[in-house]
């Protein structure tokens, strides 16, 4: 049903905690649903310098939260915002239709957490 | 990948070799059609296939051998039931009663008659699956044609008062179905004892092939057909019989009826142990459905706080352990599994559900794997969970 991929970030999920002094919080998802991931991003010079998550959810969601972590570790701001749902699943080799709203998860949360972080850096 | 622990049994159970043997030769030396009586392999068919019924119908009570319907599935009886019940008594009424816990054949059904002018009460349960008898009959009005209520619930492992709800059915006149799929071989399965109309079984529940079942229906129940065609089961249900199937089935029976006793006690052990082994072990749990002898002997059902079932699932299968889940992720569907929602679980705790269905063939020390294996793996997914680190840091507070 899942790819190697999707197996070996689930199995092995990267970037997962938290950040104690993050600047940048971004959390989507709902219980009601069944998938609710957060992200920890520490932002300077405009670089994601580092990022971590926590998830609650199916197989694709935590192998969608590792892998769109990786992508956007090391990118600009702007780089992060550009990277996109399907990007991900491209990576993870692809997932079940079925699986594909657990996906969009991780574009959700980095823009939420940009958000946050601009909201502070205006504050 | 070493071991390797089947616990996935109120899905589907290995087929028994002595159910292949008594199988084989029908496909192989009695291959006849059973209509065809003008030679002698369709005779010896045909023979056959009265055996097979004479001695389903004495394995499950029933009065008469004309009482035993053969189907292709457990589905397709339970679709039979409602929807031939249905049509055959439209003209006496057009209310059906049946509850939220139902197997999804028995909601599918309904829920297509009612697109066809029916009416159907769906009664809610208990927090621990039950169907009252009171409620039954509280909601029966004068257009009420049938009551569909099953043995034993297949996630939770609830046990419903068949002979009370019977003898409320009989009281009003209305016809009483019972999906038993999930009850025989794991408690006693007697329809005149239990007093119902009609009884679903499906063979792949109890070691016999899938793709065969049966509908018990006693004489005197008037059902439209399902399937139109030939006159096979008396022209009730047209298709060639799948003789070798409906050998299999009666064989998986006959096993199931004589060691009955013997396997509900040692499923009863092993469920226990498993029981109490994951509540000492995981902290934040909730055992779904009933405890004791209101329980399927072979059903353990839990929810694990802050944790998606579909994920336990695959740490459990990376671990060589087969079990399934009622979270939405895991059946595909945006809701979780309606039995833990009509329990009155919240959404978050019906996601984090774990099926794990013992066999008779479950070892003690397949039950103390699960219970080295499970708490580390919930463990983990907890500590990667955003909802436990609230929850902590609000302990912390
Ligand atoms: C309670 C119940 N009813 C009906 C069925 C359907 O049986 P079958 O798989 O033979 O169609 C099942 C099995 O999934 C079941 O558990
Ligand atoms: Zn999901």
């Amino acid at each position: 049903m899942y790819s190697e991929k999707v197996m070996d970030h689930f199995a092995h999920p990267r970037n997962v905690g938290e950040i104690e002094n993050a600047n940048a919080v971004g959390l989507v998802g709902n219980a009601k649903c069944g998938d609710i991931m957060k992200i920890y991003m520490d932002i300077q010079d405009n670089i994601i310098k580092d990022v971590k998550f926590k998830t609650f959810g199916c197989g694709a969601a935590i192998a969608t939260s590792s892998m769109a972590t990786e992508m956007v570790k090391g990118k600009t701001v702007e780089e992060a915002l550009e990277l996109t749902n399907k990007a991900v699943m491209e990576a993870l080799d692809g997932l079940p239709a079925e699986k594909i709203h657990c996906s969009v998860l991780a574009e959700e949360a980095i823009r939420d957490a940009i958000e946050d972080y601009r909201k502070r850096q205006n504050a | 990948m070493s071991k390797s622990v089947y616990m996935d049994n109120n899905a589907t159970t290995y087929l028994k070799k002595e159910v292949l043997d008594a199988m084989m030769p029908y496909y192989t030396d009695i291959y006849g059609n059973a209509s065809s009586k003008f030679y002698a392999v369709g005779r010896e068919a045909e023979q056959a296939l009265y055996k097979l019924r004479e001695k389903a119908a004495k394995l499950l009570g029933a009065a008469n051998v004309n009482e035993i319907y053969f189907t292709g599935s457990g589905c397709e009886a339970d679709n039979w039931a409602i929807k031939g019940v249905a049509n055959a008594y439209k003209r006496k009424g057009n209310h059906i009663i049946t509850s939220k816990i139902e197997h999804h054949a028995i909601l599918g059904a309904c829920e297509y008659l009612e697109k066809h002018g029916f009416e159907v009460t769906y009664l809610d349960v208990d927090e621990y699956g039950r169907v009252s008898p009171e409620a039954v009959e509280a909601a029966i009005k004068d257009n009420t044609v049938l009551i569909s209520i099953m043995t034993a619930n297949n996630e939770i492992g609830t046990i419903e008062p068949i002979k009370e709800i019977a003898e409320v059915a009989k009281k009003h006149k209305i016809v009483f179905h019972t999906d038993a799929v999930q009850a025989i071989g794991h408690m006693p399965i007697n329809v005149r004892d239990l007093g119902v109309d009609m009884l679903s079984v499906s063979a792949h529940k109890f070691h016999g092939p899938k793709g065969v079942g049966l509908l018990y229906i006693k004489n005197g129940v008037r059902i439209d057909n399902l399937i139109h065609g030939g006159g096979q089961e008396r022209g009730k249900r047209a298709a060639t019989e799948n003789l070798a199937g409906i050998a299999g089935l009666v064989k998986a029976l006959e096993i199931a009826v004589e060691n009955l006793d013997k396997n509900v006690e040692i499923m009863r052990d092993k469920r226990d142990k498993l029981i109490k082994g994951i509540q000492e072990k995981i902290p934040y749990c909730r055992l779904n459905g009933p405890v004791g002898d209101d329980r399927l002997c072979n059903n353990v059902n839990f929810s694990f706080q802050y944790v998606e079932g579909e994920s336990i699932l695959m740490m459990l299968d990376m671990n060589g352990v087969a079990a399934s889940s009622g979270s939405a992720c895991a059946s595909g569907s945006l809701d979780p599994s309606h039995v833990l929602l009509a329990i009155g679980l919240p959404h978050e705790i019906a996601h984090g559900s774990l099926r794990l269905s013992v066999g008779e063939d479950t070892t003690d020390n397949d039950v103390d794997y699960i219970i080295e294996v499970l708490p580390p793996i919930i463990q983990r997914l907890r500590d990667m969970s955003p909802l436990y680190e609230d929850f902590l840091k609000g302990e912390n507070k």
